[in-house]
């Protein structure tokens, strides 16, 4: 059991920690990435839109 | 009754049907067996309720009524339906919610109003009301306005034809049963997880539904992008079923008993908990109204959102960094030293996702800042992310170790819950209604504007009052605990910090009156506007939001 709690422990320290920082750069690097900006300025208008 | 040839039930009337048959049925034999007269009397409640549904099944057939078609002449046909029950509910919950809130208030301001029954103490009036206001009332809001805003961005119908009516219908359900349930003193006594295990495996149910039906809505969608109130929307819903099942891991003393215990004992049940309440907090009451403001303060402002790349990040950041922050509520406990220390330094790193997006909210407006002057329901909205970045930075500023060991336990919590709660998540809520129900109803403007200022105005004025009451008896509170004399005696006994508080008590009771008397004139006002406001002309001639009314 401790030893168990050891090993959640240290994957959450290392691992976990990189794995939740590379996904939140890589939203970063999407939502900054300039050839989306197009896509985003439509997003922004889509609670405008009738239909 | 039509008369002509009936047509057969579906796939899926038949198996809800047979579902609630054996749950009927299940719930009569437990009411029968069990010793404990409120456990009875809650399955007698599930059983009639049952039969109503199942009785439904068995007669829309007759009325013609069933699944629709997902587009009639090219357009989405959208499901309002379920949108219309829930925006309604909201409303009746949200005053009864708030007039139980004014009860409380008023007990503790004048004990006598206890009136020395069990039903009607303090210990069970105060679950009622914070279930009442976020669940009951914020949680129907959720539910009217993501059904809306799913449909409207994706283009496509709602899915499902009978499971958004379960979603709404169980989910108020669940609320009736959970409210009777704490004037009854069953509870399991966690702060906003009152509801005991029966209660609480019917909602997840109903949950896990309202889960598929917005997927699945989603998934068929016209619409390539998927809006990023949807993202928040699911956020909110994914992390709600995560949370709810994590702090209601009990297991039942019988199938005949409402009582249940957890499997974890001491510290980590209360560490479980907070996780729970804080993001209850985090994703309930934030993360939900944040799609509301996404969508409805763009719509009724006619601009485009500010920045949608701030908003995808805002979206993230919060998610990432919210579900850290609830060992706060564990400051100075037996949670060990280093968890309390993350859950204040997450807190701390949630401004700026708060503050961004409150930034993105507010400059949306950018180019409509005039509408504030004229349309009071922008102004509401507005004023609710005012609420919202005021709040958000309070927050953290108590989540300090060592502001908490002045803050923790006094009224300074209670007043910052409120200023969330009532200026933030309220004023939102309202907005959104205000908006939700000329569409609904197809109006062409509410009945009136004049009735939204008064409602604004008196119910701003009720925040202010209850807010700075807060304050001041929770500071003052704080302070007379830890004052000492020379003789390093305490200087104040318990019971002269209560007496202190009385003046502030009467403040706060005063305010929350008011802000109930808001929301009364805001329900004459919708109520007019479905029976009396002019009707929308046709949608491609007159572009219904933010019109004003020509007097």
């Amino acid at each position: 059991m401790a030893n168990m709690y050891a090993f959640l422990a240290n994957i959450a320290q290392s691992v976990g920690v990189l794995y939740f920082m590379a996904i939140f750069l890589a939203v970063c690097i999407y939502a900054l990435w300039p050839k989306n900006q197009s896509k985003f300025e439509t997003a922004a208008r889509l609670p405008l839109e009738e239909d | 009754m039509a008369t002509g040839a009936i047509r057969n039930m579906t796939g899926g009337e038949s198996l809800g049907a047979l579902a609630l048959a054996v749950f009927g049925v299940a719930c009569l034999i437990i009411a029968g067996l069990t010793d404990h007269g409120g456990y009875a009397f809650h399955m007698v409640v599930f059983a009639l309720a049952s039969v109503l549904a199942f009785r439904a099944i068995i007669v829309r057939r007759y009325h013609g009524d069933g699944p629709q078609p997902q587009e009639i002449n090219g357009k989405p046909n959208y499901n309002f339906g379920p949108v219309k029950f829930a925006t309604a509910a909201a409303m009746f919950w949200g005053v009864a919610g708030f007039l139980v809130g004014l009860v409380i208030a008023l007990q503790l301001a004048f004990p006598v109003l206890n009136l020395d029954l069990p039903w009607t103490s303090f210990g069970r009036l105060r679950p009622l009301h914070t279930s009442a206001v976020i669940f009951a009332f914020g949680g129907n809001v959720l539910l009217a306005t993501s059904f809306y805003v799913v449909q409207r961005t994706c283009h496509a119908r709602l899915a499902g034809d009978l499971s958004p009516w379960f979603v709404v219908l169980g989910y108020n359900l669940f609320i009736v049963v959970a409210g009777t349930g704490y004037l009854l003193g069953i509870t399991q006594g966690k702060e906003y997880a009152e509801p005991e295990w029966y209660a609480d495996l019917f909602l997840t149910v109903v949950w896990v539904v309202y889960l598929l039906v917005f997927l699945a809505t989603i998934w068929k969608r016209k619409e390539p992008h998927i809006y990023v109130a949807n993202w928040f929307y699911l956020g909110f819903i994914v992390t709600i079923a995560v949370l709810h099942l994590g702090n209601n891991m009990t297991i039942p003393v019988s199938i005949t008993s409402p009582k249940s215990y957890i499997v974890w004992s001491g510290v980590q049940d209360a560490m479980f908990q907070w996780w729970y309440g804080h993001n209850a907090v985090g994703f309930f009451l934030t993360a939900g109204f944040l799609a509301i403001m996404y969508y409805f303060i763009p719509k009724r402002a006619e601009r485009p959102v500010y920045s949608y790349r701030l908003s995808i990040i805002h979206f993230w950041a919060l998610i990432f960094l919210y579900i850290w922050a609830g060992p706060h509520h564990l400051h100075y406990t037996a949670l060990p030293d280093w968890a309390q220390t993350l859950g204040m330094t997450f807190s701390i790193m949630l401004w700026m996702p708060s503050w961004g997006g409150m930034i993105n909210g507010l400059m949306t407006l950018s180019g409509a800042w005039d509408k504030l002057r004229t349309d009071p329901v922008l102004r509401m909205m507005v004023v609710s992310v005012a609420f919202y970045g005021m709040s958000t930075f309070e927050g953290p500023l108590m989540s300090v170790k060592a502001v908490n060991s002045l803050s923790h336990y006094t009224d300074w919590t209670i007043g910052h819950v409120h200023s969330g709660a009532l200026g933030w998540v309220g004023y939102v809520s309202f907005g959104a209604i205000y908006c939700l129900v000329p569409w609904l109803w197809k109006k062409e403007r509410l009945y009136s504007n004049r009735l939204v200022e008064w409602h604004f105005w008196i119910s701003t004025m009720g925040i202010v009052l209850y807010i700075s009451a807060m304050w001041v008896s929770g500071i003052m509170q704080g302070l007379m605990w830890r004052a000492y004399t020379a003789l390093g005696y305490l200087e104040y006994s318990f019971i002269e910090t209560v007496a202190a508080m009385h003046p502030y008590y009467v403040i706060r009771a005063i305010g929350g009156g008011l802000f109930l008397l808001g929301a009364l004139i805001m329900v004459y006002n919708l109520i007019m506007t479905v029976r009396a406001a002019p009707n929308a002309v046709e949608k491609s001639l007159a572009p219904a939001a933010g019109l004003q009314p020509a007097e």
